[in-house]
């Protein structure tokens, strides 16, 4: 696989819709070959028409993008080949089977029947729907129908996979195997950029990570990088009696949520023995723990909420 | 930004393939509804050659040297071509844009001048079916002979293509459903009728004999009647010219409308 130009650069892209809203600002991105990128963002951000611009859905005011070296103003069409889509909304014909609707995306990239029936059959049985081939789109479940979408943007092999929420309203045992999918479609040599407000997730799965907000990015670093600025944690602890009051535990910062549940925050790499201590000096069990929330939610929060005050 | 500065780098093959995967799944999506989309213009067709040959035909006599029945044969079959046609592409292209399904297309690198021809080769091929079926059902009532085979042919392919691109060019601007049965109510259906499917121009005053020559639906059907009877009130060479013209000038205009994206892209 050539790897010598990265998967997608953005450079200076901008989008000012009809209406005057302006969309993008002058978004610099750059996702390399291979890498497992997830573009995050509140709703409005400009997370879908990034990629509605990178996929022609959407028409771009200025700015480049290039997808594996291929600049879309000099040939669409090529770069276009290279990339696989899988939007948001469900977006396939509700009256045709799964594997009519597989057949049909393989033909729009040019690939003959015969080699489409048997990648239709590849990426059916690998996201198990191939028993449901004959299905017409719209009987199928929601899960099913979100891993229909992902089948037929993979039908073509594309080298740059586009994921926009790909798990919403999925339950969290199909979710699971999809991230399975997905990882394994990734270390096989697919570079996936993943859109999600399932943050978890991203933390799950992805290497690199930008944030976007009003149109500009926020945040643009290796995952684990950004993970480690983190340097507050917050801990629920359940114990095993009724709590007459909160508990005081030095310079520890305590919440007590209900009659036996409490919060505790501390900097990042303060020993937890500290607070065990003191909760055992003064006759408190402790029978579990829980880190409160999602490490990158966090971040995530604070990220925006520096760009809205920014603003 | 543009999909027709593309260049060649997916090799003619591609273009084969996607061209004929679009023109698969419209003849697909026509048959796989034949009650909805083939049957019922045979039975009101039909309809038509009952009441206006049958019942009121025979009182009318004969017109343009032919029993009345025969000489408004042509007229009704290329009605249906007309009408569905344009009804094809103009639901199927809404129906696409209205599920959004129509994007699996436009992140394809599939170019809009094949886009374009898949839906409108869909839409003549309904044309040719319904052709047919309405000129089967047309021979059970009159002898259908025909004048000249090249001449029908040329008409029927010529016509269903501009109303092919009529209706995909009412269904790029449609947003809604009404919209798409607004044309084929308001203008298509009253310039068919008054398109000499019926009678022919040389019936009306001269006023209404020359206002009728602004309308390009005389042109097909007095075309495709010569090519049954070897009658029509308008000049053969003349009849193409405007049906051609149509056809370049609405290809163009499609072909614009896709590659500024009006209603596909934001």
């Amino acid at each position: 696989m050539d790897n010598t130009h990265p998967a997608l650069v953005l450079a200076g892209l901008r989008k000012v819709y009809r209406n005057g809203v302006i969309a993008l600002r002058g978004i610099d991105l750059t996702v390399d070959a291979g890498d497992f990128f997830a573009l995050l963002g509140p709703n409005g951000a400009g997370k879908s028409t990034t990629i509605g611009i990178i996929s022609s859905l959407v028409r771009k005011t200025g700015g480049q993008v290039q997808i594996f070296g291929v600049d879309i103003d000099h040939d669409f069409s090529l770069a276009k080949s290279f990339i696989g889509l899988v939007p948001q909304e469900l977006n396939f014909s509700q009256f045709e089977t799964v594997l009519e609707i597989l057949l049909n995306q393989a033909g729009y990239y040019g690939i003959p029947r015969r080699v489409a029936l048997v990648r239709a059959e590849k990426y059916l049985r690998q996201l198990a729907l191939w028993e449901r081939r004959d299905e017409i789109s719209r009987n199928l479940s929601g899960g099913m129908k979100r891993r229909l979408m992902i089948a037929r943007a993979l039908v073509h092999e594309p080298r740059l996979l586009i994921l926009d929420e790909p798990t919403a309203g999925v339950d969290i045992e199909i979710r699971r195997s999809m991230w399975e999918f997905l990882d394994r479609l990734n270390r096989d040599g697919t570079t996936i950029i993943l859109t999600t407000h399932y943050l978890e997730e991203a933390e799950q799965l992805c290497r690199n990570i930008a944030i976007i907000d009003g149109g500009q990015i926020v945040e643009n670093s290796p995952m684990r990088e950004l993970l480690a600025t983190l340097n507050r944690e917050t801990f629920v602890l359940d114990c095993a009696a009724p709590l007459p009051a909160v508990p005081l535990l030095g310079d520890f910062a305590s919440v007590r949520i209900d009659d036996q549940c409490l919060e505790v925050e501390l900097d990042r790499g303060r020993n937890l023995n500290e607070v065990f201590a003191q909760l055992s000096g003064q006759g408190i069990t402790v029978t579990s723990m829980r880190n409160k929330s999602n490490r990158l939610e966090e971040l995530f929060l604070r990220l925006v909420q520096e760009n809205t005050d920014h603003d | 930004m543009t999909d027709q500065r593309a260049s060649n780098s997916l090799g003619h093959r591609f273009y084969v393939v996607a061209f004929s995967t679009i023109l698969i799944k419209e003849c697909n999506r026509f048959l796989r509804i034949w009650l909805q989309t083939i049957l019922p213009p045979g039975i009101s067709m039909g309809l038509y050659f009952v009441i206006f040959g049958q019942l009121i035909g025979p009182r009318i006599g004969q017109m343009g040297g032919f029993s009345y029945m025969q000489y408004v044969a042509p007229g009704i079959i290329m009605m249906a071509v007309i009408t569905n046609a344009y009804g094809n592409v103009v639901s199927s292209f809404f129906g696409a844009k209205f599920q959004r399904h129509i994007e699996e297309m436009l992140v394809a690198p599939v170019p809009n001048v094949i886009i374009l021809a898949g839906y409108v080769c869909g839409g003549i091929c309904r044309g040719v079916c319904v052709a047919a079926l309405v000129t089967l059902v047309a021979s059970f009532f009159t002898n259908i002979a025909v004048h000249s085979y090249s001449v029908t042919f040329a008409v029927v392919l010529l016509t269903s293509a501009l109303f092919s691109l009529a209706g995909f060019i009412n269904a790029i601007f449609a947003r809604k459903f009404d919209d798409i049965s607004i044309i084929p109510t308001f203008v298509l259906t009253p310039l068919t009728y008054l398109g000499g499917v019926f009678y022919s121009i040389d019936l009306l005053p001269a006023l209404w004999r020359h206002v009728s020559l602004l309308n390009p639906i005389l042109y097909m059907v007095n075309a495709f009647r010569y090519g049954f009877l070897g009658v029509s009130d308008i000049p053969l060479d003349q009849a193409f010219m405007v049906i051609g013209g149509f056809v370049l000038l609405l290809t163009a205009w499609s072909l614009y409308l896709l590659e500024r994206g009006v209603g596909l892209r934001s």
